[in-house]
This record gives structure tokens, sequence and C-alpha cells, in this order.
């Protein structure tokens, strides 16, 4: 293990303070369940856990009708998934994070490291991407409204400048007739990394689709937002053949890598089929069948 | 650059208040096993992967190895050591013994512990839930059908 001192800060300004003063081997310390593996297998150079669980600001979660959803960036996904109001207006989020890890991760791990953490093939980004998720940061030079859509710039990277650190995820309230959903394809049940994975928002208007967001993930360097993908399908009636067209674009705007978990070719047939049955599945949340 | 502090961490372990010198460094697993010798949770994995090392922090499962020993001040913390009252073994720990729910034992008491968070959020799960909820721990020789029984039984021994 290398980490070798710990902190805890209470307040965002404490924090902002403690990673200015441990400068560049500093590290946030959500759940720890990507960054104390990290630290153990010494790929980074960490010689400071700043440990933002108990900043009120960081945890819990709140829900107003017209205000929408704050999610503290470090609350555990346990308590994101059992949350009534994530229940009843976020299914996309509650998919993707019910399936991250199993329970023992769930009971630690955060929306806000995995956004941080920024793995292509991370199961949160896309549900947050698809939910028009913003993440409100804290730093050395000030508070930052970032889209989630602009947050990852490659496999690890992302647009957080040293010290800066995310405070709170926040999502528009979901139009009147409107649903969201989540999957992924991994070859266990449980437990493994996403093949593919794509998460979806979309809003009606009688049959005519008013807004979409398509987003996809493990298929490029970092989660995507497919604007083509939700041009096919706004101001049209929702059918099989604007359905099929948005998995298209979705296909074309994949550019995968093969590896052992699946070759280039499987990985942007799965996002074209996941794409599909995702916007299916929101269409029947938005009309209430579901 | 990567010296180690010792630190000194307090937390109540199994309903006893403990103090004990720490290197900053420590996993709560290290810690639990090597500074305590409370050897019940087990390193397999190390990483997150298998559930040898659950134990409760504040109630909710978490995996030892994926803990830093300093986040613990403070904390409750349950080991599989604090399931027996005495000589009196929990319910999970009779039906794993009825139900020959456990070969060589290394993962025994994750899956106690682990179920035992189960049965204190849902004491009725059905057998999907139960194998959703154990998809965290692995075993690599008893199989997982005994396992589920052992949890079925226990789940109906403490409902009655
Ligand atoms: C066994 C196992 C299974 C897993 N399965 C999945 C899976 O199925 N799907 C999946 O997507 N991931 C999976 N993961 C990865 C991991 O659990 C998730 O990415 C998780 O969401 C990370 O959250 P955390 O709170 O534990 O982050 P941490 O480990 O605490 O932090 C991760 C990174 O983000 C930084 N960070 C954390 N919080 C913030 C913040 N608020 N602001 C800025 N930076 C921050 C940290 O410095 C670190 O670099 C798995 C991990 C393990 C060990
Ligand atoms: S040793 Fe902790 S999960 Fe395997
Ligand atoms: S009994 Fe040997 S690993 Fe489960």
């Amino acid at each position: 293990m290398q980490a070798v001192k710990y902190a805890r800060a209470t307040s965002v300004d404490e924090a902002v303070q403690m990673l200015r003063d441990g400068g560049d081997v500093a590290r946030v310390l959500a759940g720890g369940t990507d960054l104390i593996v990290l630290a153990r297998e010494r790929r980074r150079n960490i010689d400071l856990f700043v440990d933002v669980k108990h900043i009120p600001d960081l945890t819990g979660i709140t829900y107003a009708t017209g205000q929408g959803l704050t999610v503290g960036a470090a609350t555990p996904l346990y308590q994101v998934y059992n949350h009534p109001d994530v229940k009843a207006h976020y299914p996309a989020l509650v998919e993707a994070s019910h399936v991250i890890g199993g329970t023992a991760i769930q009971g630690r791990a955060s929306l806000g490291g995995n956004l941080a953490n920024s793995s292509p093939a991370a199961d949160g980004i896309p549900a947050m991407i698809a939910l028009g998720g913003i993440a409100h940061t804290a730093g050395p030079n000030g508070a930052r409204d970032i889209p989630i859509t602009e947050f990852c710039t490659g496999p690890g990277r992302n647009v957080l400048e040293q010290g800066e650190f995310i405070v709170t995820l926040s999502f528009p309230d979901p139009a009147p007739r409107s649903g969201s959903a989540w999957e992924r394809f991994i070859p266990r049940n449980e437990m493994d990394i996403a093949v593919a994975n794509a998460g979806v928002y979309l809003a009606l208007d009688g049959d005519t689709v008013t807004e979409a967001r398509v987003a996809i993930g493990a298929v490029a360097p970092t989660p995507l937002l497919v604007p083509a993908a939700a041009e096919a399908l706004i101001g049209k009636p929702l059918t099989d053949e604007t359905i099929e067209a948005a998995a298209a674009a979705a296909k074309d705007a994949a550019t995968p890598i093969s590896d052992m978990r699946g070759s280039e070719q499987q990985r942007k047939h799965l996002v074209a089929v996941l794409v599909k049955r995702m916007l299916n599945q929101a269409a029947a949340r938005a009309r209430g069948d579901e | 650059m990567t010296t180690d502090e010792r630190i000194i961490v307090t937390a109540t372990i199994n309903g006893e208040e403990r103090q004990w010198l720490s290197s900053s460094r420590d996993s709560l697993l290290e810690a639990l096993r090597e500074r305590l010798g409370l050897t019940g949770a087990k390193e397999g994995c190390n990483n997150g992967n298998c559930g040898a090392c659950s134990v409760l922090m504040d109630g909710r499962l978490v995996n030892s190895c994926l803990v830093m020993a300093a986040e613990c001040n403070g904390a409750e913390i349950t080991t599989v050591e604090g399931l027996a009252q005495g000589d009196q073994l929990h319910p999970l720990q009779t039906a794993f013994l009825e139900e020959a729910a456990l070969q060589c034992g290394i993962c025994t008491p994750g899956f106690l512990i682990s179920s035992k968070a189960l049965l204190d959020w849902k004491p009725d799960p059905s057998e999907e839930e139960i194998r959703f909820w154990l998809a965290g721990n692995l075993c690599r020789c008893t199989g997982y059908d005994k396992i589920i029984r052992a949890v079925e039984k226990a789940a109906e021994e403490m409902r009655s």
C-alpha cells in the first residue's frame, strides 16, 4: 500500500485547503473502491488521502418537483438506488448504481468517484449523461458547473484541475411524460466490467418525441453522448423505424477496441441492441405502461 | 516519500471499544488481522472482488480490504467473531454447518457476514435476492446452492 497519510475533511473549504497543501500526490478519497486498489498497486504516486465523506455537502440526496435532484458526490450507491425520489423519477440512475460492484462495493462506492475515475466502461456515467447531469465542483480556483457530457477527456482523464473536486451532481426534473433507462451487457449475471452499456432519456408529447438523450459506454475512450441519435428521434413519432435510426447512429458513433471482453464488431452490435432496448423501455415508462 | 505514519485508531469492534496503534498504510483488514488478532475476516484477493474480508461498518456491508484503518475512527465494526453469543452460535452459523455450506472455509466468514447484512435488511429474501446480494462473495469449493439453502434455512429459523 502506498498512500500513507490520511486526512478527514469536514467542510468544502477545509478539503480545498488540504488538497492544496497536499499538492499533486494528494487524492480525494470517497468510497475508495477504485482509489485504494490503485494506491495498493502503486499505479500512481499517491501520498495523501483526503477523505471527503464527512463533508455534509458531499453526502445526501435532495429532490424537489420542478427543481430536480441533487446527489452529494460521495453519497454511497445504496443510498442512491434506495431513495424513493430517485426510484420514482430517475430509473436509469437506479439501474446503473444497482449493478456497480456487489453489495459490499455499493456500501461505499459513489457516483462522484465513478465519474472522477473516468473509466471508459464506467456504468454510472452514461446514465448521468442521459439524465442531463451537471457536476458542481470546488477547488483552488473557485466553483464550476460542468456538464457531465464534457467531463471525461480520455481513459482515466477528465477536466478536473489539480485540487479540484466534485461537491454535488445535479439532474433536472424530468418532463411529465418522460422516461429513462440504463442497461449493460456483461458475460456474467453480475460483478463484471461492461462490454457495452447505454443510458437513454426521452420525453413524449402524444407519440412525438420532444426531448431525447442517448449515451453509450465502453465503446470509445470516454462515455459518449450521441447527438445524432437524439436528432433521429426529436420531432418525430416514436416508431420502430425512428428507434432503429437512433440505434444506427449510436453504432456509428461507437469506436470500440477489441479486447478480452469483446471484439470491436461485437461491441458495435451490442451498443445498437442496447440503445434500441433502452429506448423502448424508456418509452414504456414515459407512457406510464410500467 | 512513502514513509508511513503511526496512527492511533479508536473504534467499536464487536461491541467493545478498542484502541490500537496502526500504520497509516493499514487497511481495516490488516488492522483486524495483524493489530487486533481478529483473523476471522480473510484476505482472498485484496482488491474487492472476492468478499472473504467482508465486515459490517456502521451496519453496512463493506470489503475491509477496501477500507483504510484510518477511516475507522469512531466507527462500529462487526466481524464474524461478533456473530456468536458466547457458545451460542448465530442461526446462520448453525445453518451453514447443518447444510454443509462450507468445505475449506476460507469464504465462510465473508458469506456469514454478508448474509447477516442481508437478513438485517430483509428477513424474508427471495432466492434471487439472496443470489444477487451474495454476488460479491466468491466460493471456489462448495458451490453456491448449499450456501443459498443455508441462508434460506437461517432466515426461516430467525423469523420463527
Ligand atoms: C470489485 C469491484 C467491482 C466494481 N464494479 C464496477 C462496475 O460494475 N461498474 C463500474 O462502473 N465500476 C465498478 N467498480 C469501480 C468502482 O467501484 C466505481 O468506479 C465507484 O463508483 C468508484 O467510487 P468510489 O467512491 O469508491 O471512488 P474512489 O475510489 O474513492 O475514487 C475514485 C477516483 O475518483 C476520485 N474522486 C472520488 N471522489 C471524488 C470527488 N468527489 N471529486 C473528485 N475526485 C473524486 C479519487 O481521487 C479517485 O481518483 C468496481 C470496483 C471494484 C473493486
Ligand atoms: S480480500 Fe477483500 S474482497 Fe477479496
Ligand atoms: S468453502 Fe472453500 S472457498 Fe468456499
